[in-house]
């Protein structure tokens, strides 16, 4: 199938609120999964032949599994507050990227099969018959829904489209029909070990091939350590950071920091994935699969901390979801001996698991860096907060610290530093356009369209500041940006991790040369 | 007792009988079903008296629909904070016997409802003219905010105009409602539709979306406290599968660790 035609949209000096065009962004969704990535994870790969009931059953099961499902169904009063806060909505004027229509694609066939008033009263309170037709539009609708939470800021009952798109996504899952490119990234991240299916021979490869490229470029001998057993860190870093630009500057700057604090790290070859598409597809059972694996890592390897890289929905699983999940982190009963069984190897004067921004802030804090920050000097830079750390997390263990470290850590090394317009940073954040599983070719249109908005506030910045250089610490949101810059006249280029800032300007500690290691073991001779 | 009085009685404590078990089973159940994963929405309070306090405020003041949209906040608001003052007032309908003095300074609360009808016929004109709105209203949307207009004009006009019904006999109908000692209730047509509506409204509080007041309580993304990292979460199903490992993955993906 071509990717279709279709118009990119204006940037404006101000967003407006579209008009409505209802079924702009009708069509069959995604590319669909099929048996050989759907049965790997529990889901049959065709309709099932009784798929309506079978729906219905995993309704009725979510709804009682999840008390965010059940309330946020019941309690929207349809007041219209969310109407204009999706950028997929504002990118499309398709009024089912709205994130209360978004919702009641759900919510309709939950009122007409579990409520007194959808049951014998069906057109007077909306409520919808779970037929093909709507099976289609949620496949359609719930996969242009990146599950940035922006919505739920903005509703009075802090109402979450994300909650309501994993449960759909999950029904569709459940009664056969998958998103191809969630769910192939889902197999290969459950049997390799990260979702571009590296294995470690390939792994061990490349960071060898990076340790002599830093070493010949920055004359220190970095070190990329994988599989190091009894190291002191473990770090789970989005697989996107071996190889892809800009992602990897982002990991030599991550070794540069570890260099210079002179501790002993690692990365995992069978964990070598922060990105858990589980989250995505709504599966809390798919999710705790993938986290096991750095749960089995970190116990291996006997680290005592473990550390995340920039990768947006690894860090909303990690911070979020780890401790419940498979331990990873602080606070268990004596009585849970699953969870204690890690959690007394982690030392606990750190946060576990922690953000490597936490860990080079802190350094930072600690005088333990020192940058030359004229290496950034050709730079201005701005800071785009990625949705799921925004709205999701915390760093720092201060109020809003997630907002206030990563920029703290960017004016650290560069001197020219200009946020976007408030409306668009921080907590009201506008997603990258590509979170939430949308990063797949075949959703191209909805991925620019939903870019615009972030786009506008970047324009506006780059036309008034002279911003150059778009900073970001989730994988999706580089990747993403990397494509859709050009669309509306940007340089490609200008999207960096901030690791990569932190890695043009820090100072490392060079070795001795040979003759000063002769002067030295004179020296000592004829002591 | 007049035949009218018997059924407006009768519908009386069976509306209430329906509010209160209705409201309890639906309470019940947003109770019971667990919140598996942490999921506060930004800003979050890192403690929970921080989420006391945001709690408070979003109930109060209704400070994420301010963020949101001004318009819908402030007719919202309007219409929110003028029904509480006018229920509180009512309350001396519902008390046998002579009032409190308090009920003296509570007096000037009769001019609330004009702010309730005027929030009410905001929320109305977004609801038919912002076409976002429209878009996304079912008729029942349109009928509640009309009940509760029909509602608040039938009291205005018998408070502030000279369709006065008899209040004596209003405190008599309505306060032998509470200590059973019933008695007949005025019959003018502005007093029976508006107590008809209000039975109405309390019969589908609980199958409605009226449901908002006890949710945002049990909202997961408000009322949670952002200390994940510090103190394991996990809900009795998780925990239970936990110790089960996983069984359902465990032939395609091999065995928890």
């Amino acid at each position: 199938m071509a990717a279709k035609e279709f118009d990119i949209p204006k940037l404006p000096t101000y967003i407006e609120i579209p008009e409505l065009n209802p079924g702009i962004m009708e069509g069959e969704g995604p590319f669909k999964s099929s048996d050989e990535f759907q049965n790997p994870l529990g889901f049959p790969g065709d309709k099932v032949e009784n798929w309506k009931e079978v729906a219905i059953d995993k309704m009725g099961e979510l709804k009682s599994k999840y008390r965010s499902v059940q309330v946020f169904l019941d309690s929207c009063v349809k007041c219209g507050a969310c109407t204009d806060k999706c950028h997929y909505f504002l990118g499309s004027s398709d009024p089912k990227n709205m994130p209360v229509a978004r919702q009641d694609l759900f919510r309709s066939v939950y009122r007409r099969y579990f409520t007194f008033a959808g049951k014998h009263f069906p057109k007077l309170v909306g409520a919808k018959e779970l037929d093909d037709d709507m099976v289609d539009d949620w496949y359609n609708y719930f996969h242009q829904c990146s599950q940035c939470r922006r919505c739920s800021v903005f509703c009075p009952y802090g109402i979450d489209t994300a909650e309501i798109s994993m449960a759909a996504r999950e029904v569709l899952d459940t009664i056969g029909i998958g998103q191809k490119y969630c769910n192939q990234i889902l197999g290969k991240a459950l049997t390799v070990g990260n979702n571009l299916g590296l294995p470690e021979p390939a792994l061990k490869d490349t960071l060898l091939d990076l340790e002599e490229e830093v070493e010949e470029d920055f004359g220190a001998p970095v070190k990329y350590p994988l599989d190091a057993k009894g190291s002191e860190i473990l770090l789970i870093t989005p697989s996107a950071d071996f190889f892809a630009e800009p992602h990897i500057d982002g990991l030599i700057g991550y070794g540069k920091v570890f260099y210079q604090d002179g501790v002993t790290w690692t990365m995992s070859s069978y964990a070598s994935e922060g990105a858990n598409f589980g989250m995505f597809i709504g599966s809390y059972d798919v999710m705790r699969k993938a986290a096991l694996r750095i749960r089995k890592a970190a116990l291996d390897l006997e680290v005592s901390r473990v550390m995340v890289g920039e990768c947006g929905h690894a860090w909303r699983v990690a911070y979020s979801f780890w401790n419940t999940l498979s331990g990873v982190g602080a606070g268990a009963q004596s009585s849970d001996a699953y969870a204690s069984k890690l959690q007394n190897q982690l030392d606990h004067r750190y946060p576990q698991p922690q953000h490597i921004i936490e860990y080079t802030y802190d350094l930072i804090q600690r005088g333990k860096l020192n940058f030359d920050k004229s290496e950034n000097d050709d730079r201005t830079v701005t800071f785009h907060d990625s949705c799921n750390v925004a709205r999701a997390t915390n760093m720092g263990g201060i109020e809003g610290g997630q907002f206030i470290l990563p920029r703290e850590v960017i004016k650290a090394v560069c001197n020219n530093y200009i946020d976007m317009e408030r409306s668009t940073i921080k907590e009201s954040t506008f997603c990258c356009g590509g979170g939430g599983g949308l990063l797949t070719d075949d959703l191209m249109e909805i991925r620019v369209k939903g870019a615009m908005p972030r786009m506008q506030a970047l324009k506006q910045v780059e036309k008034n500041e002279g911003v150059n250089t778009l900073a970001a610490i989730c994988a999706i949101c580089k990747s993403q940006f990397t494509k859709v810059l050009p669309k509306f006249d940007f340089d490609p280029y200008m999207i960096v991790s901030v690791h990569q800032l932190v890695s043009s300007a820090i100072i490392l500690d060079k070795p001795q040369t040979e003759a000063e290691d002769a002067e030295i073991a004179e020296e000592a001779e004829t002591e | 007792m007049s035949t009218i009085s018997i059924i407006f009685t009768a519908l009386f404590y069976i509306s209430l009988l329906v509010f209160i078990v209705g409201m309890g089973r639906k309470i019940y159940q947003f109770w019971i079903t667990p919140a598996p994963l942490k999921i506060p929405t930004a800003p979050t309070p890192l403690t929970q008296s921080g989420v006391v306090f945001r709690m408070i405020r979003e109930v109060t003041l209704f400070e994420s629909l301010f963020r949101s949209n001004k318009w819908i906040w402030l007719f919202g608001f309007l219409f929110h904070f003028g029904l509480l003052l006018i229920l509180v007032r009512h309350l001396r309908y519902f008390i046998p016997g002579d009032l409190p003095e308090v009920f003296l300074l509570i007096q000037p609360f009769k001019y609330a409802a004009f702010a309730m009808i005027i929030g009410l016929g905001g929320l109305l004109a977004r609801r038919i003219f912002v076409s976002r709105i429209r878009y996304i209203s079912a008729p029942s949307d349109y009928l509640m905010l009309l009940m509760l207009i029909v509602i608040g004009v039938s009291g205005v006009i018998m408070t502030f105009t000279d369709n006065h019904t008899d209040v004596m006999a209003v405190k008599a109908f309505a306060s032998g409602l509470v200590i059973f000692d019933w008695a007949n209730l005025p019959t003018d047509i502005n007093f029976l539709i508006h107590l008809f509506l209000v039975f109405v409204l309390l019969s589908i509080f609980p199958i409605s979306k009226l449901l908002h007041v006890p949710g945002v309580f049990f909202s997961p993304t408000r009322n949670q406290v952002d200390n994940a990292r510090k103190k394991r979460h996990i809900s009795p199903w998780a925990l239970k599968q936990e110790k089960d490992n996983a069984i359902k993955l465990e032939q395609t993906l091999g065995k928890d660790n």
